[in-house]
């Protein structure tokens, strides 16, 4: 299996020469459209937490009725293929749609602009913030929080010094697969914006109009910033954990 | 500062506790003693703030706390399981009330090492809760909660998770700790030494409903019914069939008693004033019965010894010098006698 996973990456790495990474760099398209990938995904995972962690919350320790239809939705863009999960978008923020018409005045436009990109890549990989960040607050037991209550602390001092700075290593992990499934959007993406160019979106227009060869430089260079990204995230959040909890 | 529960009832579940009152007074060692899974738990919270009963109030010092939120009453509860802040150190754990309570932060280091230095966690402050021993994070989670000096303590099963040895001791530290505070602690546990050790009052708890609140000594010679004396596991609890004068009736033995009246239901023979002899002095005591050892096993110090009387079994408890006299031995005959003030009508 885990041949399966690395061997690709690996050939696909290794085949590609430094001088065509080299040369692809130099690219201005290539440079635009990763940092545009990159610039994206970060906005759509950074927006998402200020909604995402809150819901994550409230689905960990509040028992409503409907509460699994909640949860439902929340995994609903996970089932959903995503080219159609672009055309639903494209319905809510289209041209004619009236969101896009209440934001007309301030010049927000979606559909062919950075921010449509941000919301479709933010629909189809927000589930995987909001997973991770109830699995971390399910994580605490609840005795913890009320111990905290108890001894003086507001319900928003609990969230912060108890809830929150003991799931932030969850919460970060859930960011990064976010921001990582973020960048990889292709579907959806390009239903709400063909340009400016997302780098996935490049990869495929090169493979299609000019060949493999053209393509691979950009694929690679897409994999070795996805992975330095994941590493850094990763590093950071363990070596953090095992200076607190100790041996 | 007394605290008061008024016909609270709440239901969680399958479990309920339904019209329950009681009252402790200002720095009382209170027990609530009943087996486990009888919602013990859930009343602590409800006094704590962290549950709001069904119905029924909750009176501190005479005003309605029943809807002020936990962090506005000040009452501090210690669980079971510790339940450390474990992404902080024990002194951040100490600290942590203070902090949330806005103490200046040299008053509250300073009170954090005082309460430390008390429970005798000084040099374990830099460390983290994942390291400690259980007896540590006890003491930490005690520390914790009396460096607000709480007017009241809530000890949720304090000393079950740990070992016969550090249990003892810090059931002896608790104590101290009650009288050193001043504060009432209300004590929640399934261990009957220990409710009998640390209460000045214990209620028993049984089915949801507070059979019995007395002083240890009270308990232990009065039961309020047969549940309860089961459940204190004093033995010997019997059946009557009738009653007449002073002297009760179960199956064809006839008990003289310490006074019993015609609605006495149950009798309880005490097991340590049961006398066992190879001889009877038939005559000389009025309950004077022969029996047979059944079974005997030892018992910290004393020896549990098993006797059938006409088919009614008696437990009785002997020194080491009356039963190695005894010479017992399983299926052997021996006399039973106990006079009757033994025998305790309910």
């Amino acid at each position: 299996m885990l041949f399966f996973i690395v061997a690709p990456l690996v050939r696909l790495t290794l085949s590609t020469s430094t001088g065509s990474l080299a040369s692809a760099l130099a690219d201005r398209e290539v440079r635009q459209s990763l940092w545009l990938t990159l610039r994206a995904a970060a906005f759509a995972t950074f927006v998402s937490v200020f909604l995402g962690v809150p819901l994550a919350y409230l689905l960990a320790r509040t028992r409503f009725p409907g509460r699994a239809v909640v949860q439902g939705l929340v995994d609903l863009p996970i089932m959903v293929p995503h080219a159609a999960a672009g055309i639903a978008l494209l319905t809510i923020i289209g041209r004619d749609s009236l969101i896009q018409r209440l934001a007309s005045p301030f010049a927000l436009r979606f559909v062919g602009e950075e921010l449509g990109i941000a919301m479709a890549m933010a629909y189809v990989s927000v589930p995987f913030l909001v997973n991770a960040a109830r699995e971390g607050f399910e994580a605490i037991p609840e005795r913890l929080e009320k111990v905290a209550r108890t001894l003086g602390a507001s319900p928003w001092r609990v969230f912060l010094t108890i809830s929150l700075s003991m799931s932030w290593r969850a919460i970060l992990s859930g960011m990064t697969l976010m921001w990582g499934r973020g960048i990889s959007e292709f579907g959806a993406v390009i239903i709400i914006a063909y340009h400016p160019m997302t780098a996935p979106i490049l990869v495929f227009q090169r493979f299609t109009d000019f060949g493999l060869a053209f393509a691979r430089p950009v694929a690679v260079l897409l994999i070795l910033v996805c992975v330095a990204g994941f590493a850094a995230l990763r590093f950071i959040s363990r070596s953090t954990q095992a200076d607190r909890y100790g041996p | 500062m007394a605290l008061e529960l008024r016909s609270i009832s709440k239901q969680i579940g399958s479990f309920s506790v339904s019209d329950l009152s009681l009252r402790v007074e200002e720095a009382e060692y209170f027990v609530l003693l009943g087996p486990s899974g009888v919602g013990k738990t859930v009343i602590l919270e409800m006094i704590a703030g962290l549950l709001t009963p069904d119905d029924g109030d909750v009176y501190w010092d005479g005003a309605n706390v029943t809807r002020l939120p936990p962090d506005r009453r000040g009452f501090a509860i210690v669980y079971q399981d510790y339940q450390l802040f474990p992404h902080l150190t024990v002194r951040q754990n100490i600290l942590y009330g203070l902090q949330a309570r806005h103490y200046s932060r040299s008053e509250a280091y300073e009170r954090a090492e005082t309460t430390a230095e008390l429970l005798g966690i000084t040099p374990l402050l830099d460390q983290y809760p994942a390291v400690l021993s259980g007896g540590e994070q006890q003491r930490t989670a005690l520390a914790r909660a009396l460096v607000l000096t709480p007017p009241l303590l809530l000890l949720d099963e304090p000393l079950s998770a740990l070992d016969l040895r550090i249990r003892r001791q810090l059931r002896q530290e608790l104590k101290q700790l009650r009288r050193a505070s001043r504060a009432t602690f209300v004590h929640v546990t399934h261990d009957i030494e220990e409710a009998f050790v640390l209460g000045e009052r214990v209620a028993v708890m049984l089915e949801g409903r507070i059979r019995q609140i007395a002083t240890p000594y009270q308990l232990s010679h009065t039961p309020s019914d047969r549940e309860v004396a089961d459940f204190l596991e004093l033995g010997n609890v019997f059946a009557v069939d009738s009653c007449a004068g002073e002297v009760c009736r179960v199956g064809d033995i006839r008990f003289h008693t310490g006074g019993c009246i015609e609605a006495t239901r149950f009798i309880w023979i005490r097991p340590e004033e049961i006398v066992l002899s190879r001889t009877s002095c038939e005559g000389a005591v009025r309950n004077h019965f022969n029996g047979r050892i059944e079974d005997w096993e030892l018992r910290n110090v004393l020896f549990k010894v098993t006797v059938s009387v006409d088919g009614l079994r008696l437990a009785v408890l002997v020194n080491h010098a009356c039963f190695s006299q005894l010479n017992a031995e399983t299926g052997g005959e021996v006399y039973v006698s106990f006079s009757p003030s033994a025998v305790h009508c309910f």
